[in-house]
C-alpha cells in the first residue's frame, strides 16, 4: 500500500521536499549539537529539562488522544467515526515518532540508548514509559494499517485485531498517565508533586489532540477528494469542548490547593510562571496568551451556534492547540525546575539551535504524518471513484 | 565490539592528552564501577557512611575555599566560569537558601547569611537512584550513592529528582575547562552526570575524603552505623539539622549549626 504514497500531486511533492528541507537544516543543527553537546541549548544546571522533553510530553497526549475516536467507534459502535478513526490511529503514530525522536534529542549520551535495554530498572518511570511508548507505536501501526489493509480489500478486518484495538484503549490512557508519573512523583519539585498531574495530562491531552484532528480533517476536505464529514468533526468539536474545560478546571484545582494552603514552595512555581518571581518572568506574556487562548476557545466552543460553524470551530481548535502547547509544551516543564531548590530563579529559554531541531523533529512528523493520510485517502478516494461505500 | 572500540577510542583521547597513566588507573578508568565495588584489605569499611559539617569551624572565606579547591582538584571538576555550563561537586550558599523551611527572621544574628558548605547528601532514600532508567546512579552497601559515568545515558532524570541541586550535567566537553588536571582521577565526557561520590576511589585505598582532610575539623566523617564513631560522638552532642528532612529522602550529611552554647 505504501505505493500510494509516492505518486501524488504537485502540490504534494512540494509539501513533501519543503518538510525534507526543514528535516535537513533540523539534522545539520543536530549534528552540531551532536559534537558539542546540550550546551547549545538553553539548558542549564537548575532548569535541566526544556523545550525538547516539553514537546515530548505534549505529543504523549496527542498520540493518546486517538482513543478519543476509537473508544467511540469499537466500544459504542459509533459509526459515523468510522471514515475517520484512521486519521486517529495515524495521528498517533506520527506523535509517537515525534516522542521518540524528542527524547533522543534530549539525551546526553544518544549513543548509549541500548543501555535502556541493556540495564533495565524496573523502579525508574523512564523504564515504564520507554516500554509502554514502544507498546503502542507498535500497536497503532498494526491496527491502522491492517484495517486499511481490510478496507481497501473491502473486507471486515480481520477478526485477530479486535482484541488489539480494546488492549490499545487501556494502553492509551497508559502512556500519558505513565508520562505524568515521570513528573508527579518526584520530592522537591511542588509544582509537579501533585496526584492530579496524570489526569491533568489526560484532560489537556483529549482537548489538544482532537483539535489537531478536527483541523487536520478539515485540511484533508479541503485538499483532497475525501471529505471526513460533518458529523463526526462536530462529534469531536464536543470532545473537545468537554475535555478543555475539564484541563482548565483541574488547572484551576492545583491555583486554589497552592495559593489556599499559602505553602511559598507550592506557590512559587506559579507565581514565576503567571506574574514573575524575584523581577523576572520571561514565560508570563506566554502563559496569558494560553489563559486567554483557553478561554476563547472555551466560549467558542460552548456555545453550539459558535462551534457548529466550521470556520469559528477550526479557529477555536487552533486557540486551544496551541493554547494547551504553550502550557504543556513548555510552562509546565519550565514551571517545575523555577525556582531552583535553593529558591533561587534561573531562567530558561529555548536557543536558536535548540529551536530549529525542535522544528525539525515536528516537520519529521509532519512527513509521517503526510505519507501515512497520502495512503489512507488513496484508498479512500479510489473507493469514491468506484462508487463503493466506505463502511 | 563497539564497546572495546569505544574504549579503545576513550584511551586513545588520554594518551593524546600526553599524560602518563599507570596501568591500575587504566583500568579503573574503564571500569570504574567495579572498582567502586572492590574492596582492598587496606580500605575503608562502614555500615553507613555519613558526613557532619561543623560550620562552627568556617570562619572565613579561605576556610570554604580550601575545601571546594581540594575536591574539584583531584576530581577533575571542570570550571567553566559561567552559570549555564556550571559543574560543580562542593559548593556554599547561604543558611536561608540551604534550609528553605527554616526561614526564620528571629535566628541569632548573622546565622540567616551564614554559609554552609553543600555537597551531594548520599540520601538512605535516594530519588535519583529510584528515577535512574539504566542504574548509572546508584546506592552502595555502604551508603554511599555512586555513578557510573560510562553507563549514564545523560537523560537527567537524576537531576530533576534530586531535591538538593546536588547533580551537575556537563553539558559540553569539561576536558579544556579542567584548570589543572588530577591524572589519578578519570575526566568525563560531555552529556553525563556527576556529583560528589564521597571519595570512595579515596576510601578503597584507606584514605577518608579529601574535604574533610583539609578542613580543619569543619567536616566529619565515619560510620553512622558505629555509636562510637567520630560522627556519632559528635551528633549525640550537638543540635544538627539535615536539609530538606521532611521530603524523607534521609540524608547522611548533617550540619551542626550554632555555637556552643544551642548544643
Ligand atoms: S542528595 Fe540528591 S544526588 Fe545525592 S543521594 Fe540525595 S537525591 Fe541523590
Ligand atoms: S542522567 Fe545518567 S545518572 Fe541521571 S538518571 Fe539519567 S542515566 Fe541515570
Ligand atoms: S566527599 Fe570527596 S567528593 Fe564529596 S565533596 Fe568531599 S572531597 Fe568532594
Amino acid at each position: 500500500m505504501l505505493e500510494k504514497a509516492l505518486t501524488g500531486s504537485r502540490r504534494y511533492w512540494g509539501w513533501i521536499f519543503f518538510l525534507l528541507a526543514v528535516i535537513g537544516v533540523g539534522f545539520i543543527f543536530y549534528l552540531r549539537q551532536f559534537a558539542y553537546g546540550l550546551g547549545i541549548t538553553g539548558m542549564s544546571r537548575d532548569v535541566s529539562w526544556g523545550l525538547y522533553i516539553g514537546q515530548f510530553t505534549f505529543l504523549v497526549g496527542v498520540a493518546a488522544s486517538a482513543v478519543m475516536l476509537v473508544i467511540p467507534y469499537y466500544l459504542h459502535d459509533f459509526k459515523k467515526f468510522g471514515k475517520i478513526v484512521i486519521l486517529g490511529e495515524f495521528l498517533a503514530v506520527a506523535a509517537v515518532v515525534m516522542c521518540m525522536l524528542f527524547i533522543m534529542a534530549d539525551m546526553g549520551q544518544p549513543m548509549r540508548v541500548m543501555n535502556l535495554v541493556l540495564h533495565p530498572s524496573p523502579k525508574s518511570i523512564m523504564f515504564w514509559d520507554a516500554i509502554v511508548l514502544n507498546g503502542y507505536l507498535l500497536l497503532n501501526i498494526v491496527i491502522g494499517w491492517n484495517t486499511l489493509e481490510a478496507d481497501r480489500k473491502e473486507v471486515p478486518p480481520p477478526t485477530w485485531l479486535k482484541p488489539l484495538i480494546y488492549l490499545s484503549i487501556p494502553w492509551a490512557i497508559s502512556i500519558h498517565t505513565v508520562t505524568a508519573f515521570l513528573y508527579a512523583g518526584l520530592p522537591g519539585r511542588p509544582f509537579w508533586l501533585s496526584a492530579i498531574m496524570a489526569a491533568r495530562f489526560l484532560a489537556s491531552a483529549f482537548a489538544a489532540g482532537p483539535a489537531l484532528l478536527i483541523i487536520l480533517a478539515l485540511i484533508v476536505r479541503k485538499l483532497t477528494k475525501f471529505d471526513p464529514g460533518k458529523e463526526p468533526i462536530q462529534a469531536l468539536g464536543k470532545i473537545v469542548t468537554y475535555a478543555i474545560i475539564a484541563s482548565t478546571f483541574f488547572l484551576g484545582l492545583e491555583v486554589f490547593t497552592a495559593f489556599y494552603s499559602k505553602i511559598p514552595g507550592h506557590m512559587a512555581s506559579f507565581q514565576y510562571l503567571y506574574a514573575g518571581l524575584d523581577g523576572v518572568g520571561k514565560l508570563v506574556p506566554m502563559m496569558w496568551l494560553s489563559t486567554i487562548l483557553a478561554v476563547v476557545a472555551i466560549i467558542l466552543l460552548v456555545n453550539p451556534n459558535t462551534r457548529k460553524n466550521e470556520s469559528i470551530l477550526a479557529f477555536a481548535c487552533v486557540a486551544a492547540f496551541i493554547s494547551l502547547w504553550i502550557d504543556k509544551g513548555l510552562g509546565l516543564i519550565v514551571g517545575g525546575f523555577v525556582p531552583n531548590p535553593f529558591e533561587r530563579v534561573t531562567e530558561y529559554w529555548p536557543t536558536l539551535p535548540e529551536t530549529v531541531i525542535t522544528i525539525g523533529v515536528w516537520a519529521i512528523g509532519l512527513l509521517v504524518l503526510t505519507v501515512l493520510y497520502k495512503v489512507a485517502i488513496s484508498i479512500r478516494e479510489a473507493q469514491i471513484e468506484s462508487g463503493s461505500n466506505t463502511h | 565490539m563497539s564497546i572495546s572500540r569505544r574504549d579503545f577510542l576513550k584511551l586513545a583521547g588520554i594518551s593524546s592528552l600526553g599524560i602518563g597513566f599507570s596501568a591500575t588507573d587504566l583500568l579503573w578508568k574503564n571500569r570504574a564501577e567495579a572498582v567502586e565495588y572492590m574492596s582492598s584489605p587496606k580500605g575503608l569499611t562502614a555500615k553507613r557512611w555519613a558526613m557532619v559539617v561543623d560550620l562552627r569551624k568556617f570562619k572565613t572565606e579561605e576556610d570554604y575555599k580550601r575545601v571546594i579547591d581540594a575536591c574539584h582538584y583531584i576530581h577533575n571538576v571542570p570550571d567553566f566560569g559561567n552559570l549555564k555550563d556550571e559543574v560543580k561537586w562542593i559548593w556554599t550558599d547561604t543558611f536561608e537558601h540551604v534550609f528553605p523551611f527554616q526561614k526564620n527572621e528571629y535566628l541569632p544574628e548573622g546565622v540567616q547569611e551564614k554559609k554552609a558548605v553543600l555537597f551531594c547528601n548520599h540520601c538512605d532514600n535516594p530519588p535519583c537512584v529510584r528515577v535512574c532508567p539504566t542504574q548509572a546512579t546508584f546506592k552502595r552497601k555502604d551508603g554511599i550513592v555512586a555513578q557510573d559515568y560510562h553507563r549514564c545515558i545523560g537523560c537527567r532524570f537524576c537531576m530533576a529528582a534530586c531535591p538538593f541541586g546536588s547533580r551537575s550535567f556537563n553539558w559540553r566537553d569539561p576536558r579544556p575547562f579542567i584548570k589543572r588536571l588530577y591524572p589519578k582521577f578519570p575526566t568525563r565526557t560531555k552529556g553525563v552526570v556527576e556529583k560528589c561520590n564521597f571519595c570512595v576511589e579515596r576510601l578503597a585505598k584507606g584514605l577518608g575524603p579529601k574535604c574533610v582532610e583539609v578542613s580543619n575539623g569543619g567536616l566529619i566523617f565515619g560510620d553512622l552505623s558505629d555509636p562510637e564513631s567520630e560522627v556519632r560522638k559528635i551528633l549525640s552532642k550537638h543540635y544538627s539539622l539535615r536539609r530538606k528532612a521532611e521530603l524523607g529522602t534521609r540524608p547522611s550529611v548533617f550540619y551542626i549549626i550554632g555555637g556552643d552554647e544551642d548544643a
